[in-house]
């Protein structure tokens, strides 16, 4: 099975050079294998001299949630903000190989980077919001894509009420995000993240710095959002890992530390049947 | 309860010096404040609230005095000089702080705290000795040759002007707005450019959109302390501006400011009244810095509510 063939976008093929994806890891991705929605080639990044992340190969698949998994400094965060092209901010990062969204490698530099961002979104691992309402939050996003005043009421209504926060927000709209408790912070930001529509929403770490019973919260509002969008997480709670996500890639790093892909695969199997014992390690705790 | 706190075991004597600092620095403004108005009483009791709007100022003959053209040049030249260097400062800042590469960002930012560092004087000759000629010619004429019919570019043309005054205030708090709106936007934290680039916003809409709004409280600190230098600048001001009674609105005319009436006469004002009607100005210039401030802070203040969120029960 090829990339191309698996592509969700139909449109028939990919260029040239993405045509040359190898076939995947026996085993990887579900059993159903769904369309892929962003398919990563040979992702190696560097800050300065050091190499960060080396070749690695994932495909990301559609409407499901793919968990990142690993030890601090294998790279998780530095493979999903390169897919938003947050790497792009970082004075000296070089990101090689390729990430096709719709038969589009968009770690080319001539890609309009603001288009890659909108349709790919991210949660960060603190709140974030800016310090404006919560209306002016949730709306920032469609503003800046031309959705016109009148149109807001309504944006803003679905958003909030498809991150499941509406009912907790609706009274107070006009006051500031700031007010909010970091769980609701963080649920808002991932509405602010919605509100533009993006096929791909990355989140490195949305719940460590929020409460268990707001991390609960979060993991709810990310099993709902799947039926709408590609999920991607990076996470160091196992447990979380195994709740939330449909597919899990296992990094660790080489011996000069750069992060690589150990394995890839349902979830299911990582936690229970991983092919890899660096992977069972780790899934088990007895790494480091 | 919060006092009660404050007064707790090891926090006392700690409570008891800061305490007598802020009195001390109570007592110092009040004691300024208190002396000023003293000492002005024989001016204070001979023209009453007419000082403010008369402009007469004839200690030869008449014995007369009126501080409307030193208040007028005062207001002026601060003015002219925020105008152009806000756009001009903050604008250095944005280049500084989220533009330029480090390599450029440092030196020049480090030029920017020694241009505020230069004192007043060597400002002032800079003005009188390049300044003045271009004010003169080029410039004041264009102006005034394309612009002459509004009152602020009436001709004639002088050298020494308020234009020569407030583009060399500008030239002067530039580097104190710019420093200082500099480390505004470096302490905005990066998750929230990120947060602004991640739903597709561009760098410029970064900027104004969520940079200028999040820092806003702290850049209008900065023109506030550039307005505070302006309003008080002596020396360089008083190279430049011409010292002359005029109460034309022209920018093209010479005039006078309440700082360089002070510095320029005080010395030889031969006779009490004359010496407390500059001693009433300089009351005059403390209260208005004093106003300016109190109002500056009641803006910084709503702002940071409206920016900081509602206080919560
Ligand atoms: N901006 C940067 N400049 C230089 N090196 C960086 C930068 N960001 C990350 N690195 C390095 O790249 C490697 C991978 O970092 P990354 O943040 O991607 O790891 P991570 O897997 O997300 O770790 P954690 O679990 O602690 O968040 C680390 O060795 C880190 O020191
Ligand atoms: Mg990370």
């Amino acid at each position: 099975m090829t990339l191309a063939t698996q592509h969700d976008s139909g449109q028939s093929s990919l260029p040239a050079a993405g045509s040359a994806a190898p076939p995947r890891p026996p085993g990887a991705g579900p059993a159903s294998a769904p369309a892929t929605r962003i398919a990563i080639h040979n992702l190696t990044v560097h800050y300065g001299t050091f190499c960060a992340v080396r070749n690695v190969t994932l495909d990301i698949p559609a409407n499901q949630v793919t968990a990142i998994i690993g030890p601090s400094g294998c790279g998780k965060s530095t493979v999903v903000r390169s897919l938003n092209r947050m790497t792009d901010l970082v004075p000296g990062a070089r990101v090689s190989g390729e990430a096709i969204l719709d038969g589009e490698n968009i770690l080319r530099p001539e890609v309009d980077v603001v288009n890659v961002r909108r349709r790919i979104g991210m949660v960060f691992q603190r709140p974030n919001p800016f310090p404006k309402s919560i209306y002016d939050n949730v709306a920032y996003g469609p503003r800046l894509h031309g959705v016109r005043d009148r149109d807001l009421d309504e944006v803003v209504e679905r958003t909030l009420r498809g991150a499941a926060l509406w009912d907790e927000v609706k009274d107070k709209l006009h006051q500031s995000a700031l007010a909010l408790s970091g769980g609701q912070q963080q649920r808002l930001c991932i509405a602010r993240a919605m509100a533009v529509e993006p096929e791909v929403i990355l989140m490195d770490e949305p719940a460590s710095a929020i409460d268990p019973i707001g991390t609960l919260r979060i993991e709810e509002l990310i099993a709902d959002l799947r039926a709408t969008y590609t999920i991607v997480i990076v996470t160091h709670n196992m447990q979380q890992a195994s709740r939330v996500s449909d597919v899990t890639a296992f990094f660790t790093m080489d011996e000069d530390r750069a992060g690589y892909m150990v394995e890839f695969g349902p979830t299911i199997e990582i936690f229970t049947n991983p092919r890899n014992q660096l992977t069972e390690d780790y899934v088990s705790g007895r790494f480091g | 309860m919060r006092m009660a706190r404050f007064w707790r075991h090891g926090d006392r004597p700690f409570g008891w010096i800061t305490l007598l600092a802020a009195l001390l620095l109570l007592g110092l403004v009040g004691g300024i404040a208190v002396a000023l108005w003293q000492n002005s009483a024989l001016s204070r009791d001979a023209f009453g609230l007419e000082f403010l709007v008369t402009s007469r100022w004839d200690p030869a003959i008449d014995r007369v005095f009126g501080a409307l053209p030193f208040i007028q040049g005062t207001l002026v030249t601060s003015a002219l000089a925020l105008v152009l260097a806000i756009p001009v400062g903050v604008g250095a800042a944005i280049f500084l702080a989220e533009l330029a590469p480090g390599w450029l960002s440092r030196p020049l930012g480090l030029l920017i705290e020694l241009l505020a560092a230069v004192p007043s004087v060597v400002y002032g000759l800079w003005g009188l000795f390049v300044l003045i000629p271009a004010v003169a010619k080029p410039l004041g004429v264009a102006l005034n040759g394309s612009l002459g019919f509004l009152p602020i570019f009436e001709g004639p043309v002088f050298g020494p002007s308020r234009l020569a005054a407030g583009l060399l205030l500008s030239v002067m708090v530039l580097p104190t707005i710019a420093a200082i709106s500099r480390d505004v936007l470096f302490a905005i934290p990066n998750s929230q450019r990120e947060g602004a680039l991640a739903l597709g916003a561009t760098h410029w809409e970064v900027v104004h959109q969520v940079l200028i709004p999040y820092g806003a409280s702290g850049l209008l600190g900065a023109i506030i302390l550039g307005l505070g230098r302006a309003l008080g600048e002596t020396i360089a001001v008083t190279m430049v501006i011409g010292n002359n009674l005029d109460l034309s609105a022209s920018l093209l005319h010479p005039g006078y400011t309440m700082a360089s009436i002070i510095a320029n006469e005080f010395t030889e004002a031969t006779f009490d009244l004359y010496l407390e009607a500059l001693i009433e100005i300089g009351l005059i210039l403390f209260a208005m810095t004093l106003l300016i401030n109190l109002f500056a802070q009641l803006l910084i203040w709503r702002v940071r509510r409206r920016t900081v969120g509602q206080v919560r029960v």
